[in-house]
Order: structure tokens, then C-alpha cells, then sequence
């Protein structure tokens, strides 16, 4: 895969490494950014699971699966979110087809995080924390700035759930993530058509034999946590 | 992904998980192990709301590759239409272009599956049923069916296109948790892979709809309620029914598998039929999952979002009796691959 999804992002070597690593801890620090340091220092140690000093451990079984796709639609809706916001967004016609789109985006992302969050809990389980994005990469006014992240938060979605679907033992919560992971796929697609019209499949998200490759839990954090502030970047390292 | 490294794998059996999947004790008691924040307490309430019958779809004798074989009859099904699309006209170039890209998409899919059956101890694959097992009209082998104009006229072709798609994006889904299929983590991460690119080909399939056949710009066209001719490219409610509300409700309505599917190859040699009485699914408009519904008292951050939105949020599952009743629409009198 390509180590840099974000077309002007800074480069960053060995994104397959766990991000705990000594060596990995300099440069996540460097992506973080002054601003996210404070936050750090008051959310480190927060969680009681955590293993990794200052990260966000998501935990074991089915419950360490749901809290990762948790921490996932967290990002994406706190992405759609700063879309709104934003020169693209607000620049956009009433009743556009990309105004719309991102709109039905939003709110299903947002669905998506608000129902894993009460999900999780009537599981009996414990959600993680709310994350504190880092989308200071992104800029919200210019119209491919915003796609491409988005192309690369759905793509990165869908890729995470496919990879995760083997970890989950509940058929219940197998089903679940299977009713999510297909919406996903069909923002994927929308998405990849306003980049480039034609580009909902392609051989950068196929594996062989046009089926969709999946990602494994510690490649997909490595990239999210690329939009994590310090504090907030995620530890899936006890899911498998 | 190795893909002689799949068909080693695929012949393997991890032996406990019906084990731990065969019981409601012995799920209690293997999730109590696994989650320290699961408590005794908790336990009773998580199990019913999760496990109910569409989720315990744990059809004893349904082995693996017979659920290969279903998804093998229906991409067949899939890559003969696509292959057909030559005929249209008054269709953009970029329009035709998709449909080659889905053709060739649709036809590596029965080649995986194919060498994936193959590749399974005593599993018979599905043989070919060529071109003539079907009538894309609906008319059965008389071509004179509600969709006659099929092979020309690009709206019909796409409101085919579209049905085709979004049933096969519920299939897969409704046969993931089956338990022949969860404890073969090969075989469940290569039909999650081909799930999620059916789910593209549906969302693109939409958007070509909603832009008009003969656009050049796909991505740009603007939804128009209920849907069903210019829908989005998620399903929103039941969208009305879907491209032919007649005939194509029932893609979009609940699965409730009350007679023998045909989950096999058909000839009873080994991977024929088995019954999945009493496996249902909720239709595309469900608005509670897992037991939490999805409104203000889940979410107070929910309190302005348009209604459908909870709908469009989820996909269902389909259970393969309702599959095979909507695929028949299209196969030839006396064909019984769907039963």
C-alpha cells in the first residue's frame, strides 16, 4: 500500500510499524503538532486499559473490534463534521448533488459513531474515550483537499472492516459491522466518482480477482492516528 | 492476498468454533472469558438483544462450500447480464465504460469462486449454466417479460443492473455470520471482499441512475423522492420499492426464510438443498440495531437528522429463500439453480 494517503501530507516511513515503538514515538510526535500536546499531557493515562502510555487502547475480543470501528466512525464523523464548516462545504449550491452527498455523509457517519458508542455499552462493555482529531493536514476550503481525504477515510473504512471481519466472534456483531461496511463501500464509491468520474473500483483497492483488499487492524491505526491528536491516537495491538 | 495460500487455507477447519457457536452457554461462557468489562450481570441482556434468530443462523449441515455455491449462481447470473450490455444505445461512453469495468469485476468473481469451491475436499462446483439458463425480460425463455426492452433500452438495463446489485450486496451480507462461514476466516474475508465491491458497483450503478444514462458526469446527478427512478447511491427507506416496484419490492422488503433454499449446486450430490426455516430479516427501512434504536434516546446529537438517514446508515442481509425467489424472475422455465 501507499504509505501516504493525503496527496501534500508529510511522508512517514514504516507505517506498518506498531506506532508504540521507540522509533515511531519521535515521529508521531512530529505529526501531532504543538497544539496537541497539551491534550496529551490531560488525556494521557486516562484509560485504564491502556498499554501504551498516552494511546488509546481499544481492548481484547469483540469488544477490543467494536471500540476499533468506534474510534473509526469517531474520525469520520468528526471529519464530516469540520466539512460543514468549511469555505468547500459552505461555497457549495442548495440542492447540489456534492452538497447532498456530503450532507447524508455526515449524518451517517454520525449515526454510525452515536450507535457503536450505545452499542458497545449495552454490550456491557466500556466505549473508549472520545478522540480528539488532527486534521490540521486538511484544508477545508479547497474542494480536493477535502475528497481526497474523504476517498481516503472511507477507502481506509472499508479496507478496516474487511480486515477486522475474522477477528469477531458473535455472529450478532459480524452482522453488524457487515451492515455498516457495505454503506461505507457505497460512500467509497461516490466519493471516488466526484474525484475522478468512473474511479468507484480500481487496482489500488483491489487485491487480485476484483476483490476489495483488506487491511489488518495495526496498518489501518497507523493511518488513522495520522488525524489522531496526541492522547487520542488509538492501540489495536490486543485485538488479535 | 496469496492465493494459493487461500486454498491451502481454505481446507482447513478450526475445530472448536462450532463449539463455541452451538450453544447459548457456551457462547456466555466464552464471551465472559474474553471481556473483563463484560459483566455477569450485563450478560443475560447483551445475549438477547444480539443473538436473535437472524443472527443464529447456524444451520447444522450447511457446510461452506455450499454457500460458495450460492454466491457462484448468483455472480453467473451477474456476469452473463453484464456481458450482454453490448446492444444498448442512447448510452454515454463513460456510462459504457462503468459497465465493462463491473463486467470484468463480476466475471473474476465466478473465477475466484470457482478455484475456491474447487480447492474444498469432496465440494462439487457448481458447473456453468451458460448463457441460455437466462431470460433478462423476466419472461422465463419467452423474452417477452416486463423487462422485454432490456438488451436496448439503457434505463431498463440500469433498473436491472441496480436490482441485481443490491441483492447481491444483501446476500453476501445475510450469509457472513453463518457458521460454516465464520470458522473459515479465509473463506469469510474473501466473500467480505467481494461484499464490499458489489456495494461499490451498487452505489455507482445508483449514481448513473440519478444522473441520467446518457450523462458523461455520473457523479453529479441530484436525488429525487421516493427514489425509485433517480434514487441515491445508499438505500434510503425502502426506496419506494426500488427501479420496478412490481417486481423488484421485494429486494428491499424483509427475508424470512420459510421453505428449503437451494444453497448448493443443485443436484443433490453432496452440496444440494438444506432448509433455513425461520431465518429472518429485518426489510431496508430497520431503524433499530443490535437491540438500540436508533433515535434521540440513543443520541441526542441525532435530534435534527432527516428521518431517512437511519435507514440509508445500514444495509440488511437477505436470507437465500428470498434471494432465490427474486433470481428465478430471471432464469429460463425449467432451470432450478434457485429452486
Amino acid at each position: 500500500m501507499s504509505t501516504n494517503l493525503i496527496p501534500g501530507s508529510q511522508p512517514v516511513a514504516d507505517l506498518d510499524r506498531p506506532l508504540y515503538a521507540p522509533i515511531k514515538r519521535r515521529s508521531f510526535f512530529m505529526y501531532a503538532g504543538a497544539t496537541a500536546g497539551a491534550t496529551a499531557l490531560v488525556l494521557a493515562g486516562c484509560s485504564k486499559n491502556d498499554s501504551t502510555p498516552g494511546m488509546v487502547n481499544v481492548g481484547t475480543g469483540d469488544a477490543g473490534v467494536l471500540n476499533y470501528a468506534y474510534a473509526l466512525e469517531q474520525l469520520e464523523a468528526g471529519f464530516y463534521t469540520m466539512v460543514r464548516s468549511g469555505a468547500y462545504y459552505t461555497g457549495l449550491g442548495s440542492g447540489s448533488a456534492e452538497k447532498l452527498i456530503l450532507d447524508d455523509l455526515y449524518y451517517h457517519e454520525v449515526i454510525h459513531r452515536d450507535f457503536l458508542k450505545a452499542a458497545i455499552t449495552a454490550a456491557g462493555a466500556t466505549p473508549i474515550q472520545a478522540l480528539t482529531p488532527n486534521f490540521s493536514s486538511i484544508n477545508f476550503g479547497d474542494r480536493l483537499s477535502v475528497l481526497n481525504t474523504a476517498k481516503a477515510f472511507e477507502d481506509l473504512g472499508v479496507a478496516a472492516y474487511n480486515g477486522a471481519g475474522q477477528y469477531i466472534t458473535n455472529p450478532g456483531y459480524l452482522f453488524i459491522a457487515g451492515k455498516i461496511v457495505s454503506v461505507e463501500a457505497r460512500h467509497a464509491a461516490i466519493i471516488r466518482d466526484l474525484t475522478a468520474e468512473n474511479s468507484f473500483v480500481g487496482s489500488d483497492i483491489f487485491s487480485s480477482n476484483s476483490m476489495e483488499a483488506s487491511k489488518t487492524p495495526s496498518t489501518v491505526a497507523a493511518t488513522a492516528n495520522m488525524y489522531l491528536a496526541d492522547g487520542s491516537k488509538i492501540d489495536v495491538s490486543s485485538i488479535m | 492476498m496469496n492465493f494459493f495460500q487461500i486454498l491451502s487455507d481454505i481446507e482447513k477447519v478450526d475445530p472448536e468454533v462450532y463449539e463455541r457457536l452451538d450453544s447459548r452457554r457456551q457462547v456466555f461462557k466464552h464471551m465472559s472469558g474474553v471481556g473483563q468489562k463484560l459483566t455477569a450481570a450485563a450478560l443475560p441482556l447483551f445475549v438477547g438483544a444480539v443473538f436473535n434468530k437472524a443472527y443464529a443462523q447456524t444451520n447444522a449441515g450447511l457446510a461452506v462450500q455450499d454457500v460458495l455455491n450460492f454466491a457462484l449462481k448468483l455472480e453467473y447470473l451477474e456476469m452473463y447480464f453484464y456481458q450482454q450490455r453490448t446492444a444498448l444505445t442512447g448510452i454515454s461512453a463513460t456510462n459504457m465504460t462503468a459497465l465493462q469495468t463491473i463486467a470484468t469485476d463480476e466475471a473474476n468473481h465466478v473465477t475466484f469462486l470457482k478455484s475456491a469451491i474447487g480447492a474444498i475436499s469432496g465440494a462439487v462446483v457448481f458447473a456453468d449454466p451458460t448463457v441460455a439458463a437466462y431470460d433478462f425480460s423476466g419472461g422465463k425463455g419467452t423474452g417477452t417479460g416486463p423487462f422485454a426492452d432490456w438488451r436496448t433500452n439503457p434505463a431498463t438495463y440500469l433498473a436491472l443492473a441496480q436490482s441485481f446489485e443490491d441483492t447481491g450486496v444483501r446476500a453476501y451480507k445475510g450469509a457472513a455470520p453463518l457458521a460454516s462461514v465464520m470458522a473459515n476466516k479465509t473463506v469469510l474475508t474473501a466473500a467480505l471482499n467481494i461484499h464490499s465491491v458489489e456495494a461499490r458497483h451498487a452505489s455507482h450503478i445508483r449514481s448513473m441512475r440519478r444522473a441520467g444514462v446518457n450523462s458523461s458526469t455520473p457523479s453529479q446527478g441530484v436525488p429525487v423522492a421516493p427514489y425509485g427512478a433517480q434514487p441515491k447511491s445508499w438505500i434510503s427507506g425502502t426506496d419506494n420499492g426500488g427501479a420496478a416496484p412490481t417486481y423488484t419490492a421485494p429486494i428491499y422488503g424483509a427475508g424470512n426464510n420459510t421453505g428449503t433454499a437451494v444453497y448448493g449446486n443443485g443436484t443433490g450430490s453432496g452440496v444440494g438443498t438444506a432448509t433455513g426455516v425461520g431465518v429472518t430479516f429485518p426489510a431496508e427501512d430497520n431503524v433499530t440495531q443490535g437491540g438500540v434504536p436508533l433515535s434521540t434516546s440513543t443520541s441526542a446529537n441525532f435530534a435534527n437528522f432527516p428521518t431517512a438517514s437511519f435507514s440509508e446508515a445500514f444495509d440488511e442481509g437477505l436470507d437465500v429463500g428470498t434471494v432465490s425467489a427474486i433470481a428465478r424472475t430471471f432464469v429460463v422455465t425449467g432451470n432450478t439453480m434457485f429452486g
